[in-house]
């Protein structure tokens, strides 16, 4: 079962840098959202220096849910899914490989990219660590929740834009506390660790959670 | 090492979208026996294939397996080929049956006789999305050999193969059910397979 999971886990990440820039285009979109904020709020730099997590945040969402309907879509459209049905594996377990393997390719890699598009909207340094800390803690979140809208989604037409919709407002906890760890840098004298572990209490649930939801939800999909 | 599994269904019936596909069916298969699915289009070859390795809830009745384990599972014991093949076309052809005898396991089947079994060892390294479409269902039908499972499910195997990939189709069948395994086939055109069973589907007006 293991070696199960970790060919899944594996074969995932693999076509994620093999299919058609998925990655590229969630890197690109973040890049771009981030550069043309300065662009509309004016050279003011203190005025970005303090709403740079919250802008750093909120883009990352938007790019990671920009790639999340491949979660599941590809292998529900190619019959993939049937197969691994058909495994060793649990249907959860399926969905918290798949999703995890969204996360190593999105999340992690959002985050760590962070720190440079901070530089745009003039992120102080000493907020970096925490920024990128929230980021690493708080997307395993954003993955696995994304898949519980990918499977709910799957078969449909323009499913993206949809799954955007579902998901953006189960986003706002972890984007709320993941703001208020990054900002206690910049911010003030309040301690960024209570809202830290609020993130990491959120991604931990979820890890749990979603891919029983989402199990559910693709039985239903494949009916 | 043979297998030695029997598949019996009592009374199933199958609902799709508040319409009974079919109901009341019953059958079994025993180790090294093979059973034709027949039928109009719709009525329900597909549905029974995709119940048996657990895709369709059953509406009524029972799956039953003899001389499995107790804690076996049915549709780890199936190998499901369905209409779409599967292939993942950013994979080379190796990388995609390499992936499914990793993932499906027990790890048993060879990946080198996966691959002579449908005669892609040649376009091994070739990316998946170069294939034909009959090239396609070659590998797709190759990961039956991936792994050691005892029924095969098949639905419309020989689609886009040409003559020469029919005989590999037949001859892997028959080695399968020589090897004592069970398969469940639906299919329109004729196999050469003996097949000791034959089901036919249908043959009445779908109930509004």
């Amino acid at each position: 079962m293991m070696r199960a999971a970790l060919a899944l886990l594996l074969r995932d990440v693999k076509l994620a840098f093999r299919e058609g820039g998925a990655i590229g285009v969630a890197l690109g979109f973040y890049l771009v959202v981030v550069a043309i904020t300065p662009l509309g709020l004016g050279p003011d730099l203190n005025l970005l220096s303090r709403i740079a997590p919250g802008m750093l945040w909120v883009a990352l969402l938007l790019a990671a849910l920009l790639s999340a309907d491949r979660i599941f879509h590809n292998d529900y459209e190619d019959g993939a899914l049937d197969v691994l049905i058909t495994g060793p594996l649990p249907l959860p377990l399926v969905a918290a490989i798949k999703s995890l393997a969204h996360w190593l390719t999105t999340g992690v890699l959002l985050a760590l990219i962070a720190p440079l598009l901070g530089l745009l909207l003039n992120l102080p340094l000493q907020a970096i660590p925490l920024l990128v800390l929230s980021m690493l803690a708080g997307t395993p979140a954003v993955s696995f929740v994304a898949a519980i809208g990918a499977s709910l989604t799957l078969g449909l037409r323009r499913s993206g834009l949809l799954l955007a919709l579902l998901v953006l407002p189960l986003y706002v906890p972890v984007l709320i506390f993941g703001v208020a760890t990054a900002s206690a840098a910049i911010t003030g004298p309040a301690s960024p660790w209570p809202p830290f572990m609020l993130l990491c209490a959120l991604s931990l649930a979820s890890i749990v959670l979603a891919p029983l939801a989402a199990a559910a939800a693709l039985r239903n999909a494949l009916r | 090492m043979p297998h030695r599994i029997g598949l019996a269904a009592y009374d199933l019936s199958c609902q799709r979208g508040g319409r009974t596909v079919f109901d009341g069916l019953s059958f079994a298969v025993g180790p090294g026996e093979a059973l034709l699915l027949s039928g109009p289009n719709g009525a329900g070859k597909t549905s029974l294939l995709r119940q048996i390795a657990g895709l369709l809830p059953l509406a009524a009745g029972r799956l039953s397996l003899d001389g499995a384990s107790p804690d076996a599972e049915l549709p780890e014991l199936c190998h499901y080929v369905g209409h779409l093949n599967a292939v993942k076309t950013s994979f080379s052809v190796r990388e995609n049956l390499a992936f499914w005898a990793e993932f499906l396991g027990p790890n048993d089947g060879s990946l080198d006789r996966a691959l002579a079994a449908f005669g892609l060892a040649a376009l091994a390294e070739l990316p998946a999305g170069l294939l034909s479409a009959g090239q396609k269902r070659k590998l797709a039908l190759s990961r039956l050999f991936t792994a050691s499972r005892p029924i095969w499910l098949l639905d419309e195997p020989q689609v886009s193969l040409d003559a020469a990939s029919l005989k590999l189709l037949d001859k892997a069948l028959k080695d399968h059910l020589q090897g004592r395994g069970i398969a469940l086939v639906a299919s329109h055109t004729p196999l050469k397979t003996k097949f000791a069973h034959r089901l036919a589907l249908g043959g009445k007006e779908p109930v509004a």
